[in-house]
């Protein structure tokens, strides 16, 4: 039994079927996100004055992943481009590279949440707080690399605070109240910074290995139905943009407010 | 919608995107970024033009 309308267009949508199908996709993808980008919004806005983080994320990483999702934008296209007049070394050589720009966006964000795990506020019985990255611990005591406030507010706004001291921190165990690092239980922002990338992220892995499998394996369809074939990477190319365009959101709400 | 439209939708919000980077950065100071987020944003609207002129046969929808 042939499938219809993978090729031609639907006489009453105007469309292929496939295409029809991941636009349906993409909009139930804007009822997921637009729904966690407002909950960000709730939550920023009803934090206590002072409270929100300001300067966490690191912008020169952020940058540097939008740059490589715009490329990968442009290349998923080229990719689409080059199938439609039938190029097929082209195609092969854009969507290798929208692999390898995507492994490197993942790279890079596994180094941020890496960043993020091994980073530790420990509250003092004094009452100060100790705030930086664990360099080594043991039964006895916990060192840092950070520094130590007087009060968790100045642990917040890192951006109006130009000349932050840095050093080595040795903390006895003995005197530690609570110790936890930055995952996504250390406070509202953390929490909602690591859903919503961690959700992109699971989107650009599942975007990959779909591209992937286009790429390799799957583009023997290449040689038996080309248009068929540049049809299904027509709709791979859609659900990119659309994982770029949330991305395109997601870097100035979290990394530059 | 075709891959060709929304690439021009995606153009546009990273047009708009490097500009307000720019802002951004001006605002906070950072002259050298805000410069460079200025001439990305140039950047990404002459290619915007050029992808326009590439791909002029093919179908919006």
């Amino acid at each position: 039994m042939e499938i219809p309308y993978t090729v031609k267009n639907r006489p009453d949508t105007g469309i292929y079927n496939a295409k029809l199908g991941v636009w349906l996709f993409l909009a139930s993808e804007v009822m997921l996100f637009g729904g966690l980008f407002s909950a960000y919004v709730l939550l920023r806005v009803g934090a206590q004055p002072g409270h929100w983080p300001h300067g966490w994320l690191d912008v020169r990483f952020g940058t540097v992943n939008t740059i490589l999702l715009a490329l990968s934008a442009i290349t998923t296209l080229l990719a689409w481009a080059a199938c439609k007049v039938r190029e097929f070394g082209k195609f092969k050589f854009f969507h290798g590279c929208t692999i390898l720009l995507a492994l490197t966006f993942l790279g890079i964000k596994s180094y941020e949440y890496h960043d993020k795990w091994i980073h530790y506020e420990i509250q003092l019985k004094d009452g100060t707080f100790a705030d930086g990255h664990l360099e080594e611990q043991d039964d006895k005591q916990v060192v840092l690399h950070g520094r130590i406030v007087k009060d968790e507010k100045d642990l917040y706004d890192l951006r109006a605070q130009k000349d932050i001291q840095l050093g080595e921190v040795k903390i006895d165990r003995a005197n530690i109240v609570k110790m936890q690092n930055y995952g996504p239980w250390h406070n509202t922002f953390t929490a909602i910074y690591f859903t919503l990338t961690g959700l992109h992220a699971l989107h650009i892995l599942g975007g990959t290995l779909v591209i992937f499998y286009l790429w390799g394996p799957g583009s023997k369809m290449y040689k038996t139905d080309p248009e068929r074939f540049t049809n299904r990477i027509e709709v791979s190319g859609l659900f990119w943009h659309f994982v770029d365009l949330v991305w395109i959101f997601l870097f100035p709400v979290l990394y530059l407010t | 919608m075709s891959l060709k439209a929304f690439h021009l939708i995606f153009v546009t919000l990273l047009t708009s995107l490097s500009f307000g980077c720019a802002a951004w950065a001006f605002q906070a100071g950072s002259a050298v970024w805000g410069a460079t987020a200025i001439g990305t944003g140039i950047l990404v609207i002459i290619y915007g033009i050029y992808f326009l002129k590439k791909l002029k046969k093919v179908s919006f929808l």
